[in-house]
């Protein structure tokens, strides 16, 4: 089983509902999806940490092979290659890695080397495994992080795996949501709360993901996002007061649902919601 | 054209109340929301005309012709990004490409063509008074750095003549806000007191620096940690980047900004502290080189 957690936008609570589900799982993975800022790890504080780097391949060229025909850098659509003063130059940091210009040329004076673009993490936190994606700083995507982090966790399939979205509706989120089971959207209980909502909404009804909604911070008085789902009949399957206690752990990196008996409570019956939901989509679909 | 970034590594941290404060303060004639994902500034600094809308084209998308397709296979096995697929006949799945043509190139019929793709809308609301560049990425979309320099390409064309322009970023680290951070003078980092917005910040700074972008940092929501904001507070003094101020957790300010309103707009504590902190950033702003009347 694996459930995707997403909301729009960061700061909404994702990693605190993810990291705090995945804990109330016990047995579970735990996979950080947010490779340009990954935070869970900071909370799980994994041990036993094996590291595996992540490369991308770019293309690299023998200039004696060169003759200057410009095939390359009149193919390549992201103009990552230039010929300037007799030389064929290679923009490392805006290539895309398709490999076209290798195939196209002629004197077969290109070839590929390996770019390091970041890193993957594995360590384990009591029984949850923890998977982390870091991007080093100043690389534009981490699409491949990504890929590497979810291809790999294909065979813990039995175990339910809490995969922790990037901020956003973009490409880099289809690739997060793609082989998911269930969509957990998280909301904040203000005006752009409910403009982010509408986004991944948008996203998880696109790709016809069932879900439902967490609402996050929840004061007394007016929530805007709650508002929205009633109005659009969506399901909300839980709710997160805000409060100190859960800011005060929270914002010290610590797990709440292993520091305080009351959030043990909220987030495994939360999972129980979860697992009720996943189990009869599977059923209804079948 | 002077131009000041407001960033934070994450999303959350209030980059968007404090841009829009801001956006008040300076009676900014020029400014624009660099969040294509999830742009929110709009719904704040209330536009009184209608925007100017423009389709925005990404890279195009492949095409396959099934009529022309024999099957051989090969747009799939030089596809780098997974994006097509075979399962009765060969197509093309529009979310996975990223339009760099390796299929058609490879395809001995001429059965895969690039088509041009809408990616996302820009929109520029411009009157007498001043100029707002925004943008939508279309959902699932891939290229928005390219969208980014577009929504301040398009401020800058309208804005022609302003001073002075404020940016309110996107989150993360990557493409977008790389985009974002091009040719601005200077980066105001959002910061927030907690372990997870120490490590993101610590990571947009590292960023910033690699651009070689002038950056200081103002902690928001300071009194929810004590022991963190003086956590990061350190780490400004070691590593030399000015700290222009703090703000306070207030309530007040999710009801300013749920009813459509900035927080310098009512009388309330996070306002005041904000104040403060755009005096010390304009001050550093324009410290070096002026070129901007007050």
């Amino acid at each position: 089983m694996r459930i995707a957690v997403l909301s729009g936008k960061g700061g909404t609570g994702k990693t605190l509902v993810s990291v705090n589900l995945a804990a109330a799982a016990k047995i579970s993975t735990y996979i950080d999806c947010d490779v340009e800022e990954p935070n869970g790890h900071l909370f799980f504080k994994p041990e036993n940490i094996q590291e595996e780097e992540v490369h991308v391949r770019i293309p690299k060229v023998d200039g004696k092979l060169c003759n200057g025909c410009r095939k390359c850098v009149d193919f390549c659509k992201f103009n990552a290659l230039a010929y300037i003063k007799d030389k064929l130059i290679i923009f490392e940091d805006i290539c895309h890695s398709c490999g076209g210009c290798i195939l196209l040329c002629p004197e077969k004076a290109l070839t590929e080397k390996e770019k390091v673009i970041g890193k993957i993490q594995k360590g384990a936190s009591d029984q949850v495994t923890v998977y982390t994606g870091i991007l080093n700083t100043g690389e534009p995507s981490g699409i491949p992080i990504i890929k590497k982090l979810l291809n790999e966790n294909k065979p813990e399939r039995n175990k339910t795996i809490f995969i922790d979205c990037p901020p956003g509706s973009a490409c880099i989120v289809m690739e997060s949501i793609k082989d998911a089971d269930y969509c957990i959207l998280v909301a904040e209980p203000t005006l752009f709360g409910v403009h982010n909502l509408n986004m991944v909404y948008e996203l998880v009804k696109l790709f016809n993901k069932p879900f439902g909604v967490v609402l996050n911070k929840c004061l007394d008085g007016e929530n805007p996002s709650e508002q929205f789902c009633i109005e659009k009949n969506i399901k909300i399957i839980g709710r997160i007061p805000f409060d100190s206690e859960l800011g005060m752990l929270n914002s010290n990196a610590e797990i709440a649902v292993r520091k305080s008996e009351r959030y043990r409570t909220i987030f495994s019956s939360l999972l129980e919601t979860v697992k009720k939901e996943v189990h009869h989509e599977t059923t209804s679909n079948s | 054209m002077k131009q000041l970034l407001i960033l934070s590594g994450k999303g959350g941290t209030g980059k968007t109340t404090i841009a829009s404060a801001f956006i008040k303060l300076s009676k900014a004639k020029a400014y624009a929301d660099c969040d294509v994902d999830a742009p929110n500034l709009h719904l704040i600094t209330k536009q009184s005309s209608q925007p100017k809308k423009t389709d925005y084209y990404g890279l195009p998308k492949a095409e396959i012709d099934t009529d022309l397709c024999i099957e051989c296979g090969q747009c799939m096995q030089n596809c780098r990004f997974d994006a097509i697929s075979a399962d009765e006949k060969y197509k093309v799945d529009p979310f996975a490409c990223e339009g760099c043509g390796v299929c058609e190139l490879v395809c001995p019929v001429g059965a895969v063509s690039l088509k041009p793709a809408v990616a996302g809308e820009l929109m520029l609301y411009a009157d007498k008074e001043e100029v707002f560049s925004t943008a939508q990425l279309k959902m699932g979309s891939g290229t928005s750095g390219m969208l980014v320099t577009e929504v301040k390409k398009q401020m800058k064309s309208a804005a022609d003549g302003v001073e002075f322009a404020i940016i309110d970023g996107s989150p993360g680290i990557g493409c977008p806000v790389i985009a974002s951070l091009s040719g601005v003078d200077m980066v105001l980092i959002v910061a927030e007191p907690s372990i997870s917005g120490i490590s993101d910040m610590e990571r947009i700074i590292n960023t910033a620096a690699k651009f070689g972008v002038k950056t200081v940092v103002c902690i928001n929501k300071f009194d929810t940690n004590m022991q963190n904001t003086e956590k990061i507070e350190r780490f400004c003094i070691d590593h030399e980047i000015n700290l222009v101020g703090r703000i306070a957790f207030d309530s007040d300010a999710v009801k300013a900004i749920n009813n459509g309103q900035t927080i310098v707009d009512i009388d309330c504590n996070s306002g005041a502290a904000v104040k403060a902190v755009y005096n010390k950033t304009m001050e550093l702003l324009l410290e070096k080189g002026g070129g901007l009347r007050s």
